[in-house]
């Protein structure tokens, strides 16, 4: 009884025990495709990578970019090809140029307004000081509620 | 009142921005190819696998080359748009099937019935890559010279038909 039960739940391992099959059988074809694809946009799947998207437009992109590294093609070559078919949008780094500029240039601006306006509302507060001075005995007043707070402590 | 003056700027600058973006659809990207010569390709016709068919026996006429496949959920939609379009003679509308098998491409368009004069099959996918194509159905306006007007992404829709796509063919068939 105890056999056929092991039997049985052994049964399930040998379907699917295969592991998942390399996309090259040569590993620095494949450490190059790594290196490429996360800094590609699946454009179905906006926010996954194209390493990290099951679509089958990743998988055909993935293969046209394995084929263009068995053709010996530089890295800029490969994203030229992908860029002039996609547009920027499957780049996860979009370039600089006049219409990203404020994206690029956005987050510096917004910090340096920041930083100004830190500054400007500091020196108002500054100028809202008035310097009081105190009497002499207003003076003594202040060290005597200061020590019988220090006592009660 | 001046303290509240800024934050309230502020706000309607954050308001108008947001208001921009929830009109724009993150799927519709611009096409790069729009003013460039359409990609050259030549593939096997779905009717009869021994012809192909080539963008460049088209040049001297507008057409539409429309990428769609049996699998695809957006081109049962703009189906009708598709059929009452060729039955109206305006443009010629050819078929991409992409990635797709022959027999339900087939079967499909038996059912759906076939808008277009013919339809070439790009079974791997690769004409697609070449044109650009991240999402069936797309749409291609083709001029006289084999440029690239326009990029319809997502299913054709009467409207965008009447608004767009029709204006601009006519213009085109003109030049």
């Amino acid at each position: 009884m105890k056999w056929l039960l092991l039997i049985i739940l052994l049964v399930p391992c040998l379907a699917g025990a295969e592991e998942a099959r390399p996309l090259t059988d040569n590993p620095q074809a494949e450490a190059r495709l790594k290196h490429l694809a996360v800094e590609l946009r699946c454009l179905v799947c906006q926010n996954q990578t194209l390493a990290d998207s099951n679509a089958p437009l990743a998988e055909d992109l993935r293969r046209e970019v394995r084929e263009m590294i068995a053709k010996d093609m530089s890295d800029k070559d490969i994203i030229e090809f992908l860029v002039t078919r996609y547009g920027d949008f499957i780049l996860y780094r979009p370039p600089l140029k006049a219409t990203t500029t404020l994206l690029w240039l956005g987050p510096f601006v917004l910090l340096i307004a920041g930083v100004a306006a830190l500054v400007l509302a500091l020196r108002r507060r500054q100028k809202k000081l008035v310097d009081l001075s105190l009497s002499e005995d207003e003076r003594k007043r202040v060290a005597q509620l200061l020590s019988e707070g220090a006592n009660r402590l | 009142m001046n303290r509240f003056l800024l934050p309230l700027a502020a706000f309607l600058v954050v308001v108008g921005f947001l208001a921009v973006g929830l009109t724009l659809n993150p799927r519709e990207l611009p096409s790069p190819l729009v003013g460039k010569p359409a990609p050259a390709f030549s593939l096997p016709q779905l009717h009869d696998q021994a012809k192909v068919f080539s963008p460049n026996e088209m040049t001297g006429k507008v057409w539409l080359l429309n990428f769609w496949a049996s699998w695809c959920g957006g081109c049962k939609e703009e189906h009708p748009v598709l059929l009452h379009l060729a039955k109206s003679g305006e443009v010629p509308i050819y078929g991409v099937d992409y990635k797709d098998t022959r027999d339900e491409a087939l079967a499909w368009l038996r059912q759906h019935g076939n808008p277009y004069p013919l339809t070439a099959v790009d079974e791997a996918g690769r004409v697609g890559i070449n044109y650009g194509v991240y999402g069936v159905p797309e749409t291609y306006v083709i001029d006289k010279t084999g440029v690239i007007r326009y990029k319809q992404i997502g299913p054709l829709r009467e409207d965008t038909l009447q608004a767009k796509i029709l204006p601009l063919v006519r213009e085109l068939q003109n030049q």
